[in-house]
């Protein structure tokens, strides 16, 4: 299916149902889909399963998402941070249930549930209380842990450029989760800065190919901004 | 035997503690610092080490903290912390960052402790306590990750308790990934479950030892 070019924020996440699990880009606020989220904020969903590398910031963005009470579950990294009162208050109050996984363990369960992996033995959280309950192997004398993939209805992801394919290129360490998250949605909605013509972006330099990108939506002034 | 044991008159201050980290690290190595602390090792390394650093959201060739017109959204590093890019750096998404870490491509990353155990089991993502809030970020990949893993940490707790222990209390990182413990009253080396001292500082030997309740002996 070829990309979809929307106009607006609200059409690009019509697809998002209530249950669904969604991939948020974003490393703090670098990458952070912020236009996104608050588009999905405004939609009557519920029971949502959020992978974010954080658990929100703040009052805005994903942090808003879960004070409003659409958000189930988080499976993320490091939910706890100076500013994350509006996730800690939730998962305190058993409103919101936490999948902890380690950083890198996170991302290749993604990258792996988008090149259709079905599971992967990493060295990452063995001997620790993040392998409770796994299978564990040991593989020429290094204990490893099986890990499954990681695949979602829906990716938010920010980039700095899309072309009239879909092609994307993103900016500096706002790239972060971005393109493995593309890779693992059943509909990646994408927000770019700006949208070139086919064949301005050099095909060298294409970091996330159109074959992954469902949908885009034009963002030009973002609220972290991703000025070339 | 530990009378061949280096010693210097006063234990390390932090900036003298980085500058020694900083001063370990082999010319040409590729490295992490983690968050907090071990970052200030960065403003000890000198240029003729040609030293790269790595940052797990993305990036090697990290330049130092940006400020003013030099902080850009869009670049910052591990502790979220605006920096800048030096000339050949190159980004990369999550997948590619951790896989360059767990792969064994990084020859150093420096990481913060509460506790480090004799066999090299590291401690420093959870206190375990029952109300806490979990959150590991990349410190379990870390930890396995590079070639070496060299802790930067107070030797003792501020009640007192040695930190580094014959066996973890607090839950562990990673098992047997520490090579090295940096503390402002000695540097250890670690292997085959023996504790090594490299040098000491305002303490002898002796006296560390018998402080930290554990056999030392010195580096062959």
């Amino acid at each position: 299916m070829s990309t979809t070019f929307v106009e607006s924020t609200a059409q690009a996440v019509e697809c998002v149902r209530d249950g669904d699990t969604v991939l948020i880009g974003g490393f703090g606020a670098a990458g952070q889909p912020v236009e996104l989220i608050e588009a999905l904020m405004a939609r009557d969903v519920s029971g949502l399963t959020v992978v974010n590398n954080n658990a929100g910031n703040g009052t805005t963005g994903l942090a808003a998402l879960i004070g409003a009470g659409k958000v189930a579950k988080m499976i993320c990294s490091f939910p706890r941070q100076h500013d994350s009162q509006i996730f800690d208050a939730a998962y305190r109050s058993g409103q919101v249930e936490l999948e902890l996984v380690p950083q890198g363990t996170l991302a290749e369960r993604i990258r792996a549930g988008g090149a259709g992996i079905g599971g992967f033995f990493t060295p990452t959280g063995y001997g620790t209380a993040l392998a409770e309950g796994k299978e564990t192997r040991v593989i020429d004398g290094r204990g490893y842990v099986l890990e499954a993939p990681l695949v979602a209805d829906v990716a938010l992801v920010k980039a700095l450029r899309a072309d009239e394919l879909g092609n994307l290129i993103y900016r500096k360490t706002a790239r972060n989760f971005g393109p493995i998250m593309c890779t693992a949605a059943a509909h990646a909605i994408v927000q770019v800065s700006e949208v070139v013509p086919v064949g301005s972006i050099d095909p060298e330099i294409v970091v996330t190919p159109y074959i992954y990108v469902d949908t885009v939506v034009t963002v030009p002034h973002p609220a972290t901004p991703a000025s070339a | 035997m530990t009378e061949s044991i280096r010693r210097a008159d006063a234990p390390l201050n932090k900036n003298d503690l980085a500058a020694l980290v900083a001063g370990d690290i082999r010319e040409g190595s590729f490295v992490n610092l983690g968050i907090g602390q071990p970052t200030t090792v960065s403003n000890y390394l000198s240029p003729q080490q040609r030293v790269t650093l790595h940052t797990e959201n993305g990036m090697l060739g990290m330049g130092p903290e940006a400020h003013g017109e030099d902080v850009d959204p869009d670049l910052i590093n591990a502790g979220k912390v605006p920096v800048t890019e030096l000339p050949g750096a190159a980004y990369f998404h999550h997948a590619d960052s951790f896989a360059m870490m767990r792969g064994g491509h990084l020859d150093v990353c420096v990481l913060g402790a509460f506790q480090v155990s004799v066999g090299g089991d590291l401690a420093n993502w959870s206190t375990g306590a029952p109300d806490a809030i979990p959150a590991v970020g990349g410190a379990m990949d870390l930890a396995i990750g590079a070639k070496e893993t060299w802790v930067m940490m107070t030797l003792f707790a501020k009640d007192g308790t040695c930190k580094l222990v014959d066996e973890l209390t607090f839950p562990a990182t990673g098992v047997n990934c520490v090579t090295r413990v940096y503390t402002p009253d000695a540097v250890f080396v670690l292997g085959d479950g023996q504790v090594a001292v490299r040098e000491t500082f305002g303490v002898d030997a002796d006296d560390l030892a018998q402080r930290m309740g554990m056999p030392l002996t010195a580096v062959a």
